[in-house]
């Protein structure tokens, strides 16, 4: 494979991706982890638009970086103390779950190196046209609407059952 | 680039969300890896619409954005338990919320 500009921007993004993953999974400090989860979650936004899914990658950033990431940091605000700051981990279930999840690393690799159907498909770097318009017509106008109201629908039932469950009980009297 | 360069990428990604979620005994850091977990599946949805479909075919993207809707309600409804969790034990440590262990 020849050394091109976008070749060393995409095995930047990888690169970028799973570092900061690594450091998700094994940092002691829960608040580094949620930072280099944010790292993480810029570095598949960066991947989106090399799949040349621009709306996607916009989504991705506004969603998790804006949205769940400071529900996660919410969470360690309002949940952690000085001692559960950080993170307790057993050594023998890091044993046993290093040894599982190698394990399951060689499963996939194994499957996508030798599945035929995946061969061989290059990005022949033909430029799409921004895929927005046609996300929304397919959505409002076409085959996805159903699943668009059902998903909404779902949005609305989480923000009420997540309202119930975490305000304070209520005595009656 | 090709299509093995994203899947190896989200193979990755799944399997670190499942190391952490097995090793890790803090119930936002198992957050954290489902959310792992869930990117690398919108990763493959995304990578398999742009290159085992023709190109003006995005339904893989579409189905990628109701995976990201459902990480965001997930991870609300999710945190809410934590908090109520936390506000009953004191903890939100998975192995020491042990009430129905016989």
């Amino acid at each position: 494979m020849e050394f091109t500009l976008t070749n060393f921007i995409f095995y930047g993004f990888a690169l970028m991706t799973i570092a900061s993953a690594l450091v998700v999974v094994t940092v002691r400090n829960i608040v580094h982890a949620a930072f280099s989860l944010m790292v993480t979650l810029f570095g598949v936004a960066g991947l989106y638009v090399f799949l040349q899914a621009d709306f996607l990658a916009a989504t991705q950033v506004i969603v998790y970086v804006g949205g769940i990431l400071v529900l996660i940091l919410f969470g360690v605000m309002m949940t952690s103390g000085r001692l559960e700051m950080r993170i307790h981990i057993e050594r023998g279930q890091l044993l046993l779950g290093g040894l599982i999840s190698l394990m399951l690393l060689m499963l996939l690799l194994t499957v996508i190196a030798n599945t035929p159907a995946w061969k061989n498909l290059t990005d022949d770097g033909t430029e799409l046209p921004p895929t927005t318009e046609r996300i929304g017509e397919l959505i409002l106008n076409g085959p996805f609407l159903l699943p668009f109201e059902v998903v909404s629908v779902l949005l609305l039932v989480a923000l009420i059952g997540a309202a119930l469950i975490s305000r304070k009980e209520v005595r009656d009297e | 680039m090709t299509l093995q360069h994203y899947l190896v990428i989200s193979a990755i990604l799944f399997t670190l969300g499942i190391f952490a979620v097995l090793t890790r005994r803090n119930a936002i850091s198992i957050l954290m890896g489902i959310e792992l977990i869930l990117n690398s599946c919108n990763l493959n949805f995304a990578a398999f619409s742009r290159f085992m479909t023709p190109p003006e075919d995005i339904s893989g993207q579409i189905i990628a954005i109701f995976g990201i809707v459902l990480a965001a309600a997930e991870a609300a409804v999710f945190l809410a338990i934590i908090l109520a969790i936390y506000r009953e034990f004191g903890s939100i440590r998975p192995n020491e919320v042990d009430t129905l262990k016989g």
